[in-house]
């Protein structure tokens, strides 16, 4: 298969199949979950505090200082890895473009440059947190084989998109077709490992900031 | 006249040899050759003797013939390719009918394992090829007669390096590029719809100066002409960096010559020499006049989308894709659904209460 063929496949057919095993991964995830439902409130709260569940699903995305401080590594991985993921994915051209022509929504880009260099800090944050995952005893305990594979698959985009744009290691066609399958593939994972959490951390998040917020029972 | 060399035929043209040695300098450049080569070139071009030259058009639409013969003329470039001795071509030739067919014969039998053989338009091979015929002879049976006696073959336009329009999805044709069917012989494509005519003189002027074939990519094409893509020389790449974009062909972006990514340029991807050797003496080429790439020098180009889509979306709709994605989910998912829910009353059905009496035994 010559790269264009690879191209015109990744731009094709295996686009639709990535999109179609990613929403039906995905759509089942949640209904698994909300199916399951709630057990029956025994004891009701005094009353409700409307709003919580929302307040936790932000507040949850800045770290307690305490946390801050003992997990500096992880903290700043995490972050400079996750804003930078969807500045690149958000902002640059080709992917508003992208966007655009499936859902007609669009928004002006960043410059080239700039998203590169965010590209770079996202590609360093996450050789980082790989590095202390298999060097800290408790997260190297932790870890098991989809922790690796989530962490792969979220790296071939980003790397396989710099590589394109910079010209390196194969011809420019051939690396976008390969950046284009590595997105792909990351769709058809999501579903099936942690990185789930793209959908469900505001499922969990929600349901904690609402228990948490209960006080008393009704009498 | 077989035995004129090119500098005969040039000076009888009223080339004047500092004329002939500019164009060696600027060929030698465009091939990417170090500039000490000029002198080598314009020596070895006064020596060679008038290759024979064998033009075979099949599925084709004539317009790589126009693009060599007409764009240029009469310049030097043109001239050299005039200077080849060209035995047989089927526009060009002046005889008609069997006349014509005997030339070709005649020339093949003469130069036998010495012509070049030039081709343009893709070959149709479905059915046994009925689906183009000259003569009554298929273009796969006379490619197949005439590759055997080709010193090496060059593939001219998109048609014949990789397959081209009549290739396009469906192709009722079966239409496939000469190096699916010829594997024993050195074969250049010089692809675009049509390719630029410096850059067959230019592979024509370095056969004829070396012997061989010069440095080809995966693709088989020259590299001093395609090692690079359209986007990277473009005159206009720096407003892709910056984020400038024209958004329709007459906006103010547009009249400021911003980047034609949005409109669906296809640069990126398309290697080619237009955004440095241009077309019409320099003229000009499809994105200096506001147009984007079409990308005509690259396999499957007309298969690749829209022309004026953006290279990042999706070649075909995602929909049906979507909706069978979402179908399948609520399937499965009510499946899913129904069968936790089986689990959970069962387990409440065998649940069995402890009491402290219990716990006491």
């Amino acid at each position: 298969m010559d790269a264009m063929q690879l191209l015109l496949w990744a731009r094709g057919p295996a686009l639709g199949i990535a999109f179609a095993i990613f929403l039906f991964g995905m759509l089942l995830r949640l209904f698994e979950i909300y199916s399951l439902g709630r057990n029956k409130d025994l004891a009701p709260p005094r009353s409700h505090s409307p709003g919580s569940g929302w307040r936790t699903v932000v507040m949850r995305s800045f770290s307690a200082k305490s946390m801050l401080k003992a997990s500096m590594l992880t903290y700043v991985t995490g972050y400079t890895f996750h804003i930078g993921f969807f500045v690149v994915l958000l902002f640059l051209l080709p992917h508003i473009e992208l966007i655009r022509s499936i859902t007609g929504l669009h928004w002006p880009a960043l410059p080239t440059p700039f998203i590169d260099l965010i590209a770079v800090a996202s590609i360093i944050a996450l050789i980082v947190a790989l590095i202390s995952r298999v060097m800290n005893p408790v997260k190297r305990f932790l870890s098991g084989f989809g922790d690796y594979l989530a962490w792969a698959v979220t790296l071939l985009p980003l790397l396989t998109g710099y590589l394109a744009y910079h010209h390196l290691l194969l011809d420019y066609t051939r690396m976008l077709a390969m950046h284009i399958l590595s997105v792909e593939l990351l769709l058809v994972v999501i579903p099936f490992t942690k990185l789930t959490h793209m959908a469900t951390l505001f499922i969990a998040r929600w349901y904690n900031g609402d228990w948490f917020a209960r006080k008393g029972v009704a009498s | 006249m077989a035995d004129e060399t090119l500098l005969d035929v040039l000076t009888k043209r009223g080339i004047s040899r500092r004329a002939f040695l500019k164009f060696c300098a600027a060929a030698t450049s465009l091939m990417a050759l170090p500039p000490s080569m000029a002198s080598a070139v314009a020596e070895a071009l006064m020596q060679a003797r008038r290759p024979s030259v064998i033009w075979l058009s099949f599925q084709e639409c004539t317009g790589c013939t126009e693009s060599l013969t007409r764009s240029h003329s009469p310049t030097l470039e043109s001239l050299i390719f005039d200077a080849i001795s060209l035995d047989y071509h089927e526009t060009l030739i002046a005889a008609a009918g069997s006349a014509a067919e005997a030339a070709r014969e005649n020339a093949m039998k003469e130069a036998y394992g010495k012509y070049l053989l030039l081709v343009d338009g893709s070959v149709s091979t479905k059915d046994g090829g009925i689906y183009s015929t000259v003569a009554g002879k298929t273009n796969l049976e006379t490619l197949k007669e005439a590759a055997a006696g080709a010193a090496a073959i060059v593939a001219v336009g998109t048609c014949s390096s990789f397959g081209g329009l009549p290739h396009a999805n469906p192709n009722p044709t079966g239409a496939v590029p000469v190096s699916d069917i010829i594997k024993n012989k050195p074969i250049i494509n010089v692809p675009g719809c049509p390719p630029i005519p410096v850059v067959i003189t230019g592979v024509l002027t370095y056969y004829l100066t070396f012997g061989t074939l010069p440095e080809l990519d995966d693709l088989g094409r020259p590299k001093a002409f395609y090692g690079e893509s359209i986007h990277d020389r473009c005159y206009r790449r720096p407003f892709y960096d910056q984020g400038k974009f024209a958004k329709s062909f007459d906006d103010e972006g547009a009249r400021n010559g911003w980047c034609l990514f949005e409109l669906g340029c296809k640069g990126p991807i398309t290697h080619n020499a237009c955004a440095t050797t241009k077309w019409n003496q320099g003229t000009s080429f499809p994105i200096q006049s506001g147009h984007g790439c079409l990308g005509c020098s690259e396999p499957n180009f007309w298969d690749a989308g829209s022309f004026y889509q953006a290279l990042s979306t999706p070649i075909q709709p995602v929909t049906a894709a979507l909706g069978i994605g979402v179908a399948a989910a609520a399937a499965a998912g009510i499946g899913v659904a129904l069968a936790n829910r089986s689990t959970k009353a069962d387990a409440k059905a065998h649940h069995q209460t402890v009491t402290t009496n219990d716990l006491e035994k």
